[in-house]
C-alpha cells in the first residue's frame, strides 16, 4: 500500500460533514497557521516540501507564491482553478465532491499565506451538484468560527465563495479565468504582466489547482521536509491520477510519485490490469494534451528503464520518446483502439475550445481536425500525414496561451509513434470504412510482424 | 419550430422574489463597482428560472439588473457552451463524446439516441421533450460513457440500459416547469 494522504479518509462515513472532518484532525493546519505561525512561514514550509503544482504545468507551488506583489498596496487574491476540463482529468470534482473540507481548509491556509482576504473558487459549471456541497462546507467552517472576520480570535479575516465557469475549457488556462471570473469571454491574456503582478481586476493573484489547495494542510501538518521525503526525487508527495480508458477499474487513485507504471496499470489496488482479457496497446499518461506513447515506451523508457509515475520519469527521452505527467488524467487504450480515431476526436476537441484569439490555433486546429477525420474514414492521402506534422509545428508556440501546444502535441506524437497506423487508413480505405475497424480485427504493424 | 429565435415578442421576464433575492446575494460577493463579474451566475439562474434557454428579452433583463449594456451579456453568452441560445425541450440529454468516453462507447449512445428520437445531435424532438447535444469531456471519464441531463451526471451508461434511462427522465421531465438545472438552485435554504 503506497502512502495516502489526500484521500487517507475518504471512506470515513460522513467526511463530508464539518463534524466528522474534524473529529479526524480536520482544521488543525488553520490553528496551526493562524496561531502559531506567520504567512511568510506557511509559504516556507510549501517551499521546503517541493509541492509542484497539480494542474497540469508542475511548477513549483512555493516559488509561484513567492512571485506575488507583496509591495502593492492593492488587494489579493487567491483562485482555486476548479475548472477540471482537460478529457481525461476527474480528480479534482473527485475531491470537492467527496471532501469538501480539504479544499476549503486548503483555501483557508494559502490564503493566509499570500495575504488575500477574498478568494474564490471558480468551478466550471457542469459540476452543478457540487456547488451546494461546496456551500454546505463553507458555511459549517464560518459558524466553527474559521472564516469570518478575526478567524480563531486573530485579526484575519477571509470571505470564501464559489464562482460558477459558463462551460469552456479555455477558462482552465488562469490568464482566460480571471477574464471570465471578471464575466468576460475567457480570452486568455498576454503575459507578461503575470498575474502575480496584474491579475483578477487587475491586482496580484496567484491561481492554484483544487488539488495543490488541498495538499498545503498536509505539508503544514507533517512540516514541509518531512513532505518532502515522500515521492521521488523532485516528485514529492502523492499524487491523485484519474484512470480511465480500456482498463479494469477506472477511478481516481492517490499514488506516490515513483510508483512503477507497470503496477499502477496491472496491480488490484489500482487498474486492475487492461479489459476483457486484452493487450494493451497505448497509453496518455497526463491528460489528452500530452503526447501518447507505446506500450513498451510507457512501461519502459528508451534506456530500458522501468518508467515510474513521476514528472521525470515520465518526461525522459523527451518528446521523442516520453510524454508528461500533466494533471494525471491516465488514459489506456487496449490493441482494438484506432489511434487515428481517438487523435481526431482530441483534435476536433481542441478545434471546438480554441478561443480563436490566435489564428494558428484557431485555423490549425480546425484543419488537423478535418485532415483527421479524412484519414480516418478513407478519404485521406498520404501526403495528408506530413501535412498534420507541419500544421501541428506552426501552431506550436506561436500562440498567446498553451492550448495551442496543447492541440499539436497529441497530434505530432501519434504520427510519431503510430505513422504506420495512419498509412494503414490511406491505403485501405475499404478496410476503415466501419467505425469500429479495429474491433474486429486489431492493427497488427507490419514491421513489427516481420521482426517477430 | 425550436431553431427560430423569436425576437421581440417574448414578454420581458421577471424574477420571482427568492430568485432576485438569490441574484442580489450572489452580486455581493463581488468587489464594490466589480458587479458584472456576477454576470455567469445569474445567467445560470435566469436560463433554469425561464425555459432553459436564454432569449434576447432574458439576456437585456440580466444587463439591465447588472446595468451594463446588452451586448455585454450577449457576448458573453455566446461564448460559453452552457448557454443555450436557442430554445430547447423539456429534458436536454448532453452525452459526453470526447477521447476516454469515445473508447467506452459514446458513439453508440449518440447513434442509438438519434435512431430513438428520430433527431440529430443538437436538434429537439418535434414534442418538444427531448434536446440532443453531444457535449466535450466532463470530466467523468471514469464512468464512460456517461451524459449531463440537468444537475446530474447518469454514468456508466450502455445501449441495453438507455430505454430504461430515457423512461425515467420522460417521467420526470414531462412537467410544465421542468428542472433544467443550476449551479444556483433558488430554494428557500439559499435566500438567506
Ligand atoms: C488550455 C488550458 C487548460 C487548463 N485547464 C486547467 C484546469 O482545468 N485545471 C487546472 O488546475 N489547471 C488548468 N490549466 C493550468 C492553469 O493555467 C494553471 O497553470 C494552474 O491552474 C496552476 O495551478 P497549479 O500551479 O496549482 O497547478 C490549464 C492550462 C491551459 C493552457
Ligand atoms: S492559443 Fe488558442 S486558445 Fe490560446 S489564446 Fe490563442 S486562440 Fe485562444
Ligand atoms: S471524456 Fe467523457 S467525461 Fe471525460
Amino acid at each position: 500500500m503506497g502512502r495516502k494522504l489526500l484521500l487517507k479518509d475518504i471512506n470515513v462515513p460522513g467526511i463530508k460533514s464539518f463534524e466528522v472532518y474534524r473529529k479526524m484532525g480536520g482544521y488543525a493546519s488553520v490553528e496551526k497557521a493562524l496561531k502559531t505561525m506567520t504567512p511568510d512561514s506557511v509559504m516556507e514550509e510549501v517551499k521546503k516540501s517541493g509541492l509542484r503544482g497539480r494542474g497540469g504545468a508542475g511548477f513549483p507551488t512555493g516559488m509561484k507564491w513567492s512571485f506575488l506583489d507583496r509591495k502593492s498596496d492593492k488587494p489579493r487574491y487567491l483562485i482555486c482553478n476548479a475548472d477540471e476540463s482537460e478529457p481525461g482529468t476527474f480528480k479534482d470534482r473527485f475531491l470537492m465532491e467527496y471532501l469538501p473540507h480539504a479544499l476549503i481548509e486548503g483555501m483557508i491556509v494559502s490564503s493566509f499565506a499570500l495575504g488575500a482576504n477574498t478568494s474564490y473558487i471558480y468551478m466550471r459549471g457542469e459540476f452543478r451538484w457540487i456547488f451546494p456541497i461546496l456551500e454546505k462546507a463553507i458555511e459549517e467552517a464560518r459558524a466553527a468560527g474559521f472564516l469570518g472576520n478575526n478567524m480563531l480570535g486573530t485579526d484575519y479575516s477571509l470571505e470564501l465563495y464559489v464562482h460558477s465557469g459558463g462551460g469552456a475549457y479555455i477558462c482552465g488556462e488562469e490568464t482566460a479565468q480571471i477574464e471570465s471570473l471578471e464575466g468576460k469571454r475567457g480570452n486568455p491574456r498576454n503575459k507578461p504582466p503575470f498575474p502575480a503582478v496584474v491579475g483578477l481586476y487587475g491586482c496580484p493573484t496567484v491561481v492554484n489547482n483544487v488539488e495543490s489547495i488541498a495538499t498545503v494542510p498536509h505539508i503544514l501538518n507533517m512540516g514541509g521536509d518531512e513532505y518532502a521525503k515522500i515521492g521521488i526525487g523532485k516528485s514529492t508527495g502523492t499524487k491523485l491520477i484519474s484512470a480511465s480508458g480500456h482498463i479494469n477499474k477506472p477511478g481516481v487513485y492517490e499514488i506516490e510519485l515513483g510508483l512503477p507504471v507497470e503496477e499502477f496499470i496491472y496491480s488490484d489496488e489500482y487498474c486492475g490490469g487492461i479489459w476483457k482479457g486484452r493487450k494493451m496497446k497505448a497509453c496518455v499518461p497526463g491528460g489528452s494534451s500530452v503526447p501518447i506513447l507505446p506500450t513498451e515506451l510507457m512501461l519502459k523508457t528508451a534506456k530500458g528503464e522501468p518508467r515510474l509515475m513521476s514528472y521525470e520519469s515520465l518526461s525522459d527521452g523527451g518528446f521523442a520518446t516520453g510524454s508528461m505527467l500533466g494533471s494525471g488524467g491516465f488514459i489506456v487504450f487496449d490493441e482494438t483502439a484506432c489511434i487515428v480515431r481517438n487523435t481526431w476526436t482530441y483534435a476536433r476537441f481542441y478545434h471546438h475550445e480554441s478561443c480563436g484569439q490566435c489564428s494558428p490555433c484557431r485555423e490549425g486546429t480546425g484543419w488537423m481536425e478535418k485532415v483527421l477525420h479524412r484519414i480516418e474514414t478513407g478519404h485521406g492521402k498520404m501526403s495528408d500525414i506530413d501535412l498534420l506534422v507541419d500544421v501541428a509545428k506552426k501552431i506550436e508556440g506561436n500562440t498567446i496561451c498553451p492550448l495551442g501546444d496543447a492541440a499539436a502535441w497529441p497530434v505530432a506524437a501519434a504520427v510519431r509513434h503510430f505513422r504506420e497506423e495512419f498509412e494503414y487508413h490511406v491505403r485501405y480505405p475499404e478496410k476503415v470504412k466501419d467505425p469500429k475497424h479495429f474491433e474486429k480485427e486489431p492493427f497488427v504493424s507490419e514491421k513489427k510482424a516481420v521482426a517477430a | 419550430m425550436t431553431d427560430r429565435i423569436q425576437l421581440g415578442t417574448m414578454e420581458q421576464p421577471q424574477f420571482s422574489p427568492a430568485a432576485m433575492a438569490l441574484v442580489q446575494k450572489i452580486i455581493k460577493r463581488y468587489p464594490e463597482g466589480r458587479h458584472k463579474s456576477a454576470l455567469l451566475p445569474i445567467l445560470h439562474i435566469a436560463q433554469a428560472e425561464f425555459g432553459g434557454w436564454l432569449s434576447p428579452s432574458t439576456m437585456d433583463y440580466v444587463a439591465s439588473i447588472l446595468n451594463i449594456k446588452p451586448i455585454e451579456v450577449y457576448e458573453v453568452a455566446s461564448f460559453y457552451t452552457m448557454y443555450n441560445m436557442r430554445p430547447v425541450g423539456k429534458c436536454v440529454l448532453e452525452v459526453c463524446r470526447t477521447g476516454p468516453c469515445a473508447l467506452r462507447g459514446s458513439d453508440d449512445i449518440i447513434e442509438y439516441l438519434e435512431n430513438k428520437l428520430g433527431i440529430k445531435e443538437g436538434e429537439t424532438t418535434a414534442d418538444g421533450m427531448f434536446t440532443l447535444k453531444a457535449v466535450e469531456c466532463l470530466a467523468s471519464c471514469g464512468s464512460a460513457p456517461m451524459m449531463q441531463v440537468g444537475n446530474h451526471y447518469i454514468e456508466n451508461l450502455s445501449v441495453e440500459k438507455m430505454d430504461e434511462v430515457l423512461d425515467q427522465l420522460k417521467t420526470r421531465h414531462n412537467v410544465p416547469n421542468p428542472d433544467y438545472g443550476s449551479p444556483y438552485p433558488v430554494s428557500p435554504e439559499n435566500n438567506g
